[in-house]
């Protein structure tokens, strides 16, 4: 059984902090990805866990053991790199058996699990090759054959597919989550590409400026993002947020004005949690402002408005159409798609239970707690 | 006329311009390397005596290679260049590859480092010949000066009169005065290391010692290769430190090839003999650099062109 666990860890460069005490329970077996923009602290807090960045604060705890100062070869884990850091000067075979040949295995159990690690990523004509004579894409998969011959009792991942191009990205994606339900070792994952989060992880720590801003399975961060932070950076074509203020519709009960007076109704679970005045940003996903008939099911509450479409970008299964609440861009969704003429103006659905309303001041969910 | 104007034109014709800027060059080479060349391997098979010039024609087939091939002092100077030019490249390789290292973990003052590392590859060998001449001389040189002022010798050491001293006194000059070749490339090829494989190699179970053993040193012996292919050139022809510090004294016994060739070619005159042995030399010279530069290559494969 090997959790990680991190309890208050913090990163300092000097002066300067750049992981603030973060708290972070990784069960056994899990695939935990950190996501986040560039410099959020997510490959920081990685290469903590691997032994290759001191620990300026806090308890790292991989099983049972506290690892802060343990060096990496004692922690039982394996990395992958982003770029490959393969060894140039050993063939694809000696790459993948270093690890046990230094931990001095016996070399007839070197070139078995040598052979079955080959075995599972397809590395059998390679095994003669220097890395220079590799692809890009077989590169990473001995990187990740070096990684799994030592069957560790974690593995890491340093956005090991962002120097592949996009087909191979996707295809070696897949693989990787094959690779997940083989071996079933805990993984810890970072990339800063949000389909790579979602699609790979059992669940999505989301990161910003040191700080862990939300914890959750793929659906939970999307359907209940916490703040504004995580609803623009989790789904693609990202959320919609608009700027609103709280009214009293008298009698149709609170109401939320937004740009081009179009006036929505505060769904029933916030109606609590709002109050007259209020400054709100409402957070609508492309996928819930559907032209009046290309929608999902349009069961629940909705809102209807006229928008005039100014660009329309076909996708075969759908079109992605982009308009204007006030100055603001939004983005819809038609299902089913017909072709769109220049500036046409349709009436839209707006999904309201599955709106999303955020304190315009401090970017919290106004639904408080993420499993709302 | 029209054969003038189609020469003009071929002259300064655009694919001839490279060839016409070239030529005095190639004729400069010509003259000042090739024709030498040329000329001292047909006096290794004459009798050529620089105080008889008719000998200059009097051909003697093979008899100067048969010769120095049967001439003890020829073989032992020969292999003593040998055994010099192995223990000084390899001390050079430790010094500078330990040199490297120190300088590549600094932070502050490292380009400082690297100017003034340089210093003595900028003195004329003969300057570092006398320099070390002096700190060796058994009577007035400051090394038995100092040892005797500490009280760490009685007597003095005959550093340039002991046959193996001396030698060992060489070889000291001549370390001091290139390592600095080995720690200037060797160090450039730790900049140019990766960091990813070090990590790699720390997460894979390497200590500091493994992990130094199998990456760092593999990555560096690419650059290593260079400079000993540039350093065996360079000693394989060690000639003014030599003359100056012993002049291959005392009795022969730190003779090197070119000192003996120079010997044999102007002190005795025998200029025939001594192209002979130069030839020898240029052989032996070409065996070393054949044998660094298939090493290069070899290694430049998993540098991925990168060298």
């Amino acid at each position: 059984m090997t959790e990680v666990s991190l309890s208050q860890v913090v990163k300092r460069y000097g002066q300067l902090e750049v992981v603030h005490a973060i708290d972070l329970e990784i069960r056994h077996s899990e695939f935990v990805v950190l996501v986040g923009p560039s410099g959020c602290g997510k490959s920081t807090t990685l290469r903590m866990i691997a032994g290759l960045e001191e620990i300026s604060g806090g308890t790292i705890k991989i099983g049972d053991k506290v690892v802060n100062k343990l060096a990496p070869r004692d922690r039982n884990i394996s990395m992958v790199f982003q770029n490959y850091a393969l060894y140039p000067h050993m063939t694809v075979r000696d790459n993948l058996g270093f690890g046990l040949k230094i931990a001095k295995h016996p070399e007839s159990e070197i070139q078995n699990r040598v052979e079955e690690a080959a075995e599972i990523l397809g590395l059998g004509m390679l095994m003669d090759r220097l890395p220079a004579a590799l692809s890009g894409g077989q590169r990473q998969r001995v990187a990740m054959g070096r990684a799994i011959v030592r069957n560790p009792d974690v593995f890491l991942f340093d956005e090991p597919l962002s120097n592949l191009d996009a087909k191979l990205r996707v295809q070696m994606r897949t693989e990787i989550k094959k690779l997940h339900k083989r071996v079933n070792n805990t993984i810890v994952y970072v990339t800063h590409d949000q389909v790579e989060a979602m699609t790979l992880a059992d669940r999505i720590v989301i990161m910003r400026d040191g700080h862990i801003e939300q914890v959750g399975t793929p659906l939970e961060v999307f359907d209940h993002p916490v703040n504004t932070f995580v609803a623009s950076f989790i789904g693609s074509p990202p959320m919609n947020q608009l700027e609103g203020k709280v009214v009293d519709g008298g009698k149709s009960g609170l109401q939320i004005t937004l740009a081009d007076n179009i006036l929505i109704p505060v769904p029933k679970r916030s109606k609590n949690r709002v109050s007259v005045g209020q400054d709100i940003t409402v957070g609508i996903r492309p996928d819930d402002l559907t032209p009046v008939g290309h929608g999902m099911k349009e069961d629940g509450e909705t809102v209807s408005f006229d928008l005039t479409v100014s660009i329309s970008e076909p996708l075969g299964t759908e079109t992605i159409l982009f308009s204007s609440i006030g100055a603001k861009e939004v983005q819809g969704k038609m299902l089913n798609p017909r072709p769109i003429e220049l500036d046409e103006r349709l009436t839209f659905n707006l999904a309201m239970d599955r709106v999303h309303l955020f304190d315009a001041a401090s970017g919290q969910n106004v639904l408080g707690d993420a499993n709302g | 006329m029209s054969v003038m104007t189609n020469i003009k034109r071929k002259l300064f014709s655009e694919q001839a311009t490279p060839y016409v800027l070239l030529l005095p060059a190639v004729i400069m080479i010509l003259i000042v390397v090739l024709f030498p060349l040329i000329f001292s391997l047909y006096t290794s098979f004459t009798g050529y005596k620089l105080t008889r010039p008719d000998t200059l024609f009097k051909l003697v087939g093979f008899r100067n290679y048969v010769r120095i091939f049967g001439d003890w002092d020829f073989w032992v100077a020969f292999f003593r260049t040998v055994g010099f030019l192995a223990v000084v490249i390899n001390l050079e390789f430790l010094l500078g590859l330990g040199i490297a290292l120190l300088i590549n973990k600094i932070t502050w003052g490292q380009r400082t480092m690297r100017t003034i590392m340089m210093f003595p590859m900028m003195f004329s060998p003969i300057l570092v010949g006398f320099q070390f001449k002096f700190i060796f001389n058994d009577n007035v040189g400051i090394l038995n000066n100092a040892l005797q002022g500490l009280g760490i010798t009685e007597a003095a050491i005959p550093w340039l009169v002991d046959g193996w001293l001396a030698m060992g006194a060489i070889a000291f000059a001549e370390i001091w005065m290139s390592t600095s070749i080995f720690a200037i490339l060797l160090l450039a090829g730790l900049f140019a290391m990766p960091k990813d494989p070090l990590e790699a190699a720390q997460v894979d179970g390497c200590n500091a010692w493994q992990t130094f053993r199998h990456i760092t040193l593999p990555f560096l012996m690419p650059f290593a290769y260079i400079a000993m292919t540039i350093r065996s050139l360079d000693v394989a022809r060690a000639y003014d430190v030599v003359d100056t510090m012993t002049g291959g004294g005392p009795a022969g016994r730190t003779e090197l090839l070119w000192t003996l060739i120079a010997r044999t070619g102007y002190d005795s005159a025998n200029m025939g003999m001594a192209n002979a042995m130069a030839y020898v030399s240029i052989i032996l010279s070409i065996a070393f650099t054949y044998y660094f530069f298939s090493k290069l290559v070899a290694a430049r494969r998993y540098m991925g062109g990168a060298l």
